[in-house]
């Protein structure tokens, strides 16, 4: 083979590279909006953060709000309520970690840890049980506050929440977790 | 004949394509001049926060966006209001919510409430459902350079009233020079003045239609830029791809061709 | 698979002989893929391969604009409007749907008159021409079911008048129509069926397509000259032809890259150029949009649809003939039909022995003009019918029928065809033999 054949021949091969490369990428750019358009869209992501008026909420009562497609439940608690969840010894807890987004992730799962604010007043949760995801009853189970407020039961496989929504008995395996919440005002939660 | 052909076909295609647009016969439009014409127009900014303001000074008495979400007043490339203004705004609005089934103050999440007159047409889509230019001869193919029209024909429509009045089956109806047949039951909806705006632009009837028109045309296509950028690079892309295949089949057929010439001369 | 003379695909590992003895796919495609192909196809064959990219292009932005919307009357609109707003991407996905359309129609019909010129239709690829035929009768269809989706206006007035044809039909008419809607007019059990039916049409095409493909690998390609490959031995058919990859593959790749630099302008600086600004208006049943017309690649046969009024005294004659039965308005759907049934039956109605129209001095002119004839028919099917309009529509109408069923059985009998080159190769290197400069189009030009 002659110099200048081989030098063809290099030139050549950069040709067929060069195109094998180009239509490679389009092709890849073709693809990626493909991939893309199954992200979600821009009005679920409008909805990752909500803001909730929870002016209206009298203590011992909750609201259930909507937030990423699942319940969250937001609730004003007694004065019973929160002396009794804090009463209880970390040692009897059957998950001893807070499961709250807001804190470290392996801070203890004392009532502290899991209200929202100082007083205690506000407990913000997620509304799905840990085991398989049903919706627990409040003011229910075992393990429900003076004049039984407060307290969540799980009615599908019997697992039985304290009024600060940590496991107490039955299959659950975790606590509620709490999910990133924040006062914006007085009466404003600040979900996501 | 492939030459003829193509030619041809891309004729028709051209003509036929803008024909669908011949409908009825149109007012008069004005070709106004918007910041979001050509390959690499954009929407103004500005423009658009006082279109919203018209909008909803005047237009919204009526007409309503059921399909524009109002968190996109806050989009890049839109009027791009602050978030806390975003929020402010949808305050300003009622809607109707079938979870509570009951009205409650708008959120940003929340769509434009639709028209609260029945007669009174949805202006989400306004700008594209109106062509504002069928010339030359109903051909349509001014569009090509024109654009559709759909913000032009709104402007145009704005200021275009003659002063003339008729009743017609109870209802009065307004003389239009841009309105197709000519007579509209909308009443003249703007005036020079009619509204103030806080950065002190011109608010004659015409700088108002102009606004109002720019908001429209975003709010009907809201991805717009998007939508140029994404074609302009493909079309620089391909055109790369193109020419690298062009040298890669005449590369790839030289030897080919080489041959047949060789043959067709055994002499040379 | 294929008639012509040529290498087969020999597997030589171990685990190729193994595979080919269990499912011999490698030596399908290795045959596909490698079919001889005449040397001297022009430009006008590049259409096939833009033609199936745009079947892979509707197929897979059909698939994800799905996931987005919704086949219900009350929220197809606003569905539609979700993906033209917040889906990631879906204004460019739709836009490419809705505009790839027309360009699949471009394609078609550039393909298809490829063929009418060259003879493509002709023995022994009839069957070819005729699953043609069949995919562009679906490609219509799912075109027109598509185009109601969004539910605008003219999606939902376009519906209503072409279904309308249906009750045209004498006696079972009415019973059709309803059949067709689901109820006694567009509604949302017609919207579901047509979405339904929408998605599982291109997929009976891309079926078609194969068995397309299938049949002109077993007869081989046409081409411009119309002369067969030589077959007598692999060495003569080499003469003649290439292998499609790389050689073929490589041009229509060039060819698909420009026309998608094109379509890709067309997409982003003027994607509703095609379509009709009404079809922003939400369907609304109590009022008609003050124009409607189709999709422009439905305009010729809505032309001929429309030219059979009750004055043309062809209808008069028939609807005569047939005690009434068949009247203007059944009459204008049976013509539309038989338009393109007249185009499906153009192998047997065409008698020349010559296949190319590069070898027929008068056919060229006949066909040409029936390419104007078919503009003409475009343009005139987007006017309004009233004025001189209607008479030109007869006009187009009539010819496209004169063309089918009277020039050309007539021409194979009174034109006298110029000598065809011997051969294929024959035909490629007195093209290429030439100097560039020198005049093509007299005698030989493969790549006008």
């Amino acid at each position: 083979m002659s110099h200048t054949e081989d030098h063809e021949g290099t030139r050549r091969d950069f040709l067929y590279y060069a195109t094998a490369g180009a239509g490679a990428v389009a092709t890849g750019a073709a693809v990626w909006p493909l991939v893309n358009q199954m992200n979600p869209s821009a009005d679920v992501q409008a909805l990752s953060s909500i803001l909730v008026d929870v002016g209206g909420i009298s203590e011992g009562t909750q609201i259930t709000v909507k937030w990423l497609g699942k319940p969250v439940f937001i609730r004003r608690r007694t004065p019973g309520e929160i002396e009794q969840a804090r009463a209880v010894d970390l040692a009897s807890l059957p998950d001893k970690i807070a499961r709250n987004a807001n804190i470290d992730g392996a801070a203890d799962a004392t009532d502290e840890n899991r209200a929202l604010g100082d007083s205690g007043e506000w407990l913000v949760q997620m509304g799905v049980c840990t085991h398989l995801g049903c919706v627990p009853l409040n003011d229910a189970g075992d393990y429900t506050g003076p004049d039984g407020v407060g307290g969540w039961f799980c009615p599908c496989h019997g697992s039985h929440y304290d009024t600060a929504g940590r496991i107490r008995r039955g299959p659950a395996p975790e606590n509620l977790p709490v999910p990133p919440a924040s006062f914006t005002d007085d009466a404003t939660i600040q979900l996501g | 004949m492939l030459k003829k052909l193509t030619l041809a076909t891309a004729t028709a295609f051209a003509l036929t394509g803008g024909a669908a647009f011949a409908a009825g016969e149109g007012g008069h439009i004005t070709d106004y001049g918007f910041s979001f014409e050509g390959p690499f127009g954009t929407y103004d900014e500005a423009q658009l926060q006082r279109g919203l303001q018209v909008y909803t000074e005047v237009c919204s008495a009526c007409h309503g966006m059921k399909f524009v979400p109002l968190r996109t007043l806050g989009n890049e490339g839109g009027p791009n209001l602050p978030d806390d203004q975003v929020r402010a705004y949808a305050e300003f609005w009622e809607v109707y919510d079938p979870e509570i089934d009951d009205w409650r103050t708008a959120r940003p999440t929340d769509h434009f409430p639709p028209s609260s007159m029945e007669t009174a047409p949805d202006l989400s889509l306004m700008a594209k459902a109106r062509a504002g230019f069928h010339g030359p001869y109903g051909t349509g193919l001014s569009q090509l350079f024109n654009g559709i029209g759909g913000a032009e024909y709104i402007a145009s429509l704005l200021t275009s009233y003659n002063g003339e009045e008729m009743e017609q089956a109870g209802t009065i109806l307004y003389g239009n020079d841009a309105f197709p047949g000519g007579w509209i039951s909308m009443a003249p909806p703007i005036d020079d003045g009619w509204v103030e705006f806080a950065d002190g632009s011109p608010n004659d009837a015409e700088a108002i239609a102009q606004d109002v028109a720019a908001f429209l045309m975003w709010a009907a296509e809201p991805k717009m830029m998007a939508r140029k950028q994404a074609g302009l690079t493909a079309v620089l892309f391909l055109t790369v791809l193109t020419v690298l295949l062009y040298l890669t089949n005449k590369k790839l057929w030289a030897p080919v061709k080489d041959r047949a010439k060789k043959a067709d001369h055994p002499a040379e | 698979m294929s008639g012509i003379p040529h290498d087969h695909y020999e597997p030589k590992t171990d685990a190729e002989k193994w595979l080919d003895r269990r499912l011999p796919i490698v030596g399908l495609l290795h045959s596909t893929l490698t079919i001889p192909t005449p040397r001297n196809l022009n430009w006008m064959w590049i259409w096939g391969i833009v033609l199936t990219f745009c079947l892979v292009l509707q197929i897979i932005t059909g698939i994800v604009l799905v996931m987005h919307y919704t086949p219900d009357a009350s929220m197809a609109f606003a569905s539609v409007e979700h993906i033209m707003r917040n889906v990631n991407g879906g204004h460019m996905l739709r836009y490419l749907h809705a505009n790839g359309a027309s360009l699949f129609f471009v394609a078609v019909y550039l393909h298809i008159f490829r063929g009418l010129f060259y003879g493509s239709y002709k023995s022994p690829r009839e069957v070819t021409w005729i699953i043609g035929m069949l995919i562009y009768l679906l490609m219509m269809g799912t075109a027109f079911m598509g185009y109601v989706l969004p539910w605008g206006q003219m999606s939902f007035w376009g519906a209503t008048v072409i279904t309308g044809l249906f009750g045209a039909i004498p006696f079972v008419g009415e019973s059709i129509q309803t059949w067709l809607l689901g109820g006694p007019a567009v509604d949302n059990a017609t919207l579901t069926r047509f979405f339904s039916l929408h998605y599982l049409f291109p997929f009976i095409i891309a079926g078609l397509v194969v068995v397309h493909i299938w049949a002109f690998h077993t007869t081989g390609n046409n081409n411009p000259t119309g002369v067969e490959v030589r077959r007598g031995s692999k060495e003569e058919a080499e003469k003649d032809t290439l292998p499609f990859w790389p050689y073929f593959v490589i041009k229509d790749l060039f060819a698909l890259a420009l026309i998608m630099v094109i379509f890709f302008a067309v997409v982003g600086f003027m994607p509703n150029y095609l379509g009709h600004p009404d079809n922003y208006i939400e369907a609304n049943s109590l009022a008609t949009p003050a124009y409607i017309v189709p999709e422009w690649y439905f305009l010729p046969f809505y032309a001929i649809l429309r030219a059979f009024d009750a004055e043309v005294w062809v209808v008069q004659i028939v609807s005569f003939l047939s005690f009434g039965i068949i009247d203007a308005k059944f009459f204008g759907v049976l013509a539309m039909f038989g338009a393109i049934a007249v185009m499906a039956l153009a192998p047997w109605l065409d008698t020349s022995s010559v296949r190319s129209g590069r070898y027929r001095p008068m056919f060229k002119w006949w066909f040409y003009l029936l390419l104007v004839d078919f503009m003409v028919l475009m343009w005139v099917g987007a006017m309004p019918a009233e004025g001189i309009y209607p008479y030109i529509a007869l006009l187009g109408s009539a010819y496209w029928f004169a063309y089918f069923l009277v020039i050309l059985p007539l021409l194979g009998v009174i034109e006298k065809p110029l000598q065809p080159v011997a051969t294929i190769e024959d035909d490629f290197n007195a093209h290429y033999g030439k100097d560039d400069a020198a005049d093509r189009g007299t005698v030989a030009t493969p790549a006008e």
